[in-house]
């Protein structure tokens, strides 16, 4: 474009070249003599409204580049201040010119600066700084608190997903290998002796890579629940199997030790970050569930509408979960292998469970939750 | 190019369509803004989406590789240290190395879309490379608010979208024809989300349907030079020959608004072969029986006569969108 436009520029004369000066020094907005006498100059009416305006429009794309390139701090109070009038400006030029201009580049370069200037007008309210802290001071309670009797449904499942793997199990024990993914050398398998499966649950502080082994658990956890979550697309059902076969799992664990009578040494090495970490998994079924049912049921508003809004409430909940799940991972990586008493194990995770409760629940604020059409 | 456009309006039937430069009505919106100005949006299409993704893609593998040499390069570099009584502090050096990569990989394959969506243009480098951005999408089928919280949501579901169909399609590819049923079932399951996108015409993925957001193209233009500011255009005159312009009534009634934007198409592309062609075909149309070598500055001059004329029709209600227009 810029080449056509300077050879144009060498076969028009003089004028044009006094138009060029006047459209720089409208942008710099100093001497608007030049652009004056040239307004004067132009042979259409539309033209000399598109001159007399330019410096206006060439300010306001100057100001809309420089935020999009995230240069906010380098902007001037002035130019800050001009933003949203010179939008309401170049809005209103664009409606006239609709009207009595016939020169498509103009329009089209008023319809992209328009839009371009909208979507910074009118872009996030907030930034991630302001967006945490609104997350963290009753934020994400609320959003947890939104997804209703999803919550209880997740948690329904979570039960029944238990017990059906402890009754399968019970039934016959070749169930174990089907639901607990085992690798070779594994003491936990139906049949070990007592002793070997309280070897797997104390005395294990000397081990090394603790920190590799928590970073990886959390990678792996926060996959998972992502999937749970993404699931929910689905009208949920996904998340519903996910929630069954993972907890199934562990009710097939608890059968294993039970059988040694090792009940309340296995809920205490569970408890010590499961009760983060199937907290979060619960909140990550929940948010797939109440997606699910928002689509399957939408009510009075369209289909799109009704995932849209759930999307929008469960999607902090997420990020919630993943935050639980880098705490889960510490302390199943760090505290569990430390601490190799029932008692103190019960005490961490009984602890954390409360902590979670009283700050989703107990915890409230009056603020509307996020992601809400407000 | 804009020649063949001008000469298929004189032989088509084709109507003049306001927008010509809108690459396809089909995925054109109107959206209004809070001051009442209706704003085109552009619905990016699907191939431009895909290119952005495979540019995303592979921006993030690069990344990924770079920080994993980088991280090799320190743990390497470290364990030259030799010291007896270090080497619990080297292991710990080396354990926090490899924590960091594990941290590094998953913010790289979560955060990098919604990090850069964020942003103040609401598009990651892919998206910026072909020229589209995230937008909201009201439930009017208008321009909404982008929210972080949309952000976040639309991302969330690539691994459905992208992830796991690969996997599925690659295992049950892999596993040659002794396949189960039920891989093939899972690829076709899944299949469905990644081609979600074909299957709506605002090219929504599934992420996008649970945000209430979706993907338009950005356009960024300059402001084209004025064209009735030249000698030609203001005068009629020629400042090469000198020769005077001016078209009586009946010369300019014979064209409308469509003929006049490919003719404006043509004075800012200035190519002399298009424009000699186009001079000559105005001078047919007209009577017209101007010498060559001077086209520039007769196209200017009747370019700038039409629009006046059009224009003062404009204003007075008065529009002719075609010269089939009456």
């Amino acid at each position: 474009m810029s080449t056509t436009e300077g050879s144009s520029a060498s076969s028009l004369a003089g004028t044009l070249a006094g138009s060029l000066s006047g459209t720089v020094s409208g942008w710099f907005g100093r001497s608007r003599a030049a652009a004056v006498a040239d307004i004067e100059t132009a042979a259409l009416r539309s033209d000399r409204f598109r001159l007399a305006r330019e410096g206006d429009w060439q300010r306001l794309e100057a100001i809309v580049a420089r935020i999009e390139r995230g240069r906010l701090r380098g902007l001037s109070d002035d130019d800050l201040l001009a933003l949203p009038v010179l939008y309401r400006t170049v809005a209103s030029s664009l409606a006239i010119a609709r009207e009595t201009s016939l020169d498509q580049a103009t329009l089209a370069y008023l319809e992209a600066l328009v839009q371009r200037a909208w979507f910074v007008v009118y872009g996030p309210r907030e930034g991630l700084g302001a967006w945490v802290r609104r997350f963290f001071g009753g934020g994400w309670g609320a959003s947890v608190r939104a997804l209703g009797s999803d919550v209880l449904i997740a948690l329904a499942l979570m039960v029944a997903g238990t017990i059906a793997g402890y009754l399968l199990v019970a039934g016959n024990a070749d169930w174990y290998y089907a639901l607990v993914p085992g690798s070779d050398g594994d003491a936990r398998v139906p049949g070990a002796s007592r002793a070997a499966l309280l070897a797997t649950l104390f005395g294990q502080q000397k081990q090394e890579g603790l920190s590799i082994f928590a970073a990886y658990l959390f990678s792996n956890n926060a996959q998972v629940s992502i999937l749970a979550f993404a699931l929910g697309f689905a009208f949920g059902l996904p998340s519903i199997l996910l929630l069954v076969h993972n907890t199934a799992m562990l009710g097939a664990l608890l059968w294993l030790y039970h059988g040694q009578g090792l009940d309340l040494e296995i809920v205490g090495w569970l408890s010590v970050h499961g009760t983060t970490e199937l907290f979060a998994i619960l909140l990550a079924g929940a948010s797939g569930i109440h997606i699910g049912r928002a689509m399957a049921f939408p009510g009075d508003r369209s289909v799109l509408d009704a995932a849209a809004q759930a999307g929008r409430r469960t999607a902090q909940v997420m990020v919630g979960v993943v935050l639980m799940l880098i705490v889960a991972a510490l302390l199943e990586g760090f505290a569990r292998q430390l601490l190799d008493s029932t008692a103190s194990r019960l005490i961490v995770g009984g602890f954390m469970l409360v902590f979670w409760i009283g700050y989703f629940f107990a915890w409230r604020r009056d603020r509307l939750p996020l992601g809400e059409d407000r | 190019m804009a020649w063949f456009a001008f000469r298929r309006a004189r032989t088509g039937a084709d109507p003049a369509p306001r927008h010509q430069w809108t690459p396809s009505d089909r995925r054109l919106r109107m959206i209004l803004t809070p001051e009442g100005v209706s704003v085109p949006l552009i619905v990016a299409s699907r191939g431009a989406r895909a290119a952005a993704l495979l540019i995303d893609l592979f921006l993030i593998s690069a990344t990924m590789i770079a920080t994993t040499l980088l991280l090799i390069w320190l743990g390497a570099g470290m364990s030259t240290i030799r010291d007896a009584n270090k080497e619990s502090a080297l292991g710990r050096a080396i354990q926090a190395l490899i924590v960091l990569w594990f941290i590094a990989m998953f913010l790289f394959r979560n955060v990098w879309f919604i990090w850069f969506e964020l942003g103040p243009r609401g598009a990651t480098p892919g998206k910026r490379i072909v020229g589209i951005r995230v937008a909201g999408r009201a439930s009017d089928g208008g321009g909404g608010r982008l929210t972080t919280e949309a952000v976040i949501a639309r991302n969330l579901l690539r691994d459905i979208e992208l992830l796991l169909p690969l996997t599925f399609i690659i295992g049950a590819v892999s596993a040659g024809t002794d396949v189960e049923l039920a891989g093939w079932a899972g690829a076709l399951w899944f299949a469905i989300f990644a081609l979600f996108p074909f299957f709506n015409r605002d090219g929504l993925r599934c992420g996008d349907v649970i945000a209430g957001t979706w993907v338009v193209e950005a356009p960024r233009r300059k402001l084209a030079q004025a064209l009735s500011v030249s000698a030609a255009a203001t005068a009629g005159r020629s400042t090469t020959t000198g020769a005077q312009y001016h078209f009586a009534e009946a010369e300019l009634a014979i064209y409308g608004e469509y003929e006049l934007q490919v003719l404006e198409q043509v004075l800012r592309d200035n190519r002399p072969e298009a424009l000699a062609e186009v001079a000559a075909a105005i001078c047919r149309k007209i009577g017209w029986n101007a010498g060559s070598g001077d086209e520039r500055a007769f196209l200017d001059a009747y370019y700038t006569q039409l629009r006046a004329r059009l224009e003062s029709g404009m204003r007075f209600g008065k529009r002719k969108a075609s010269k089939f227009d009456g």
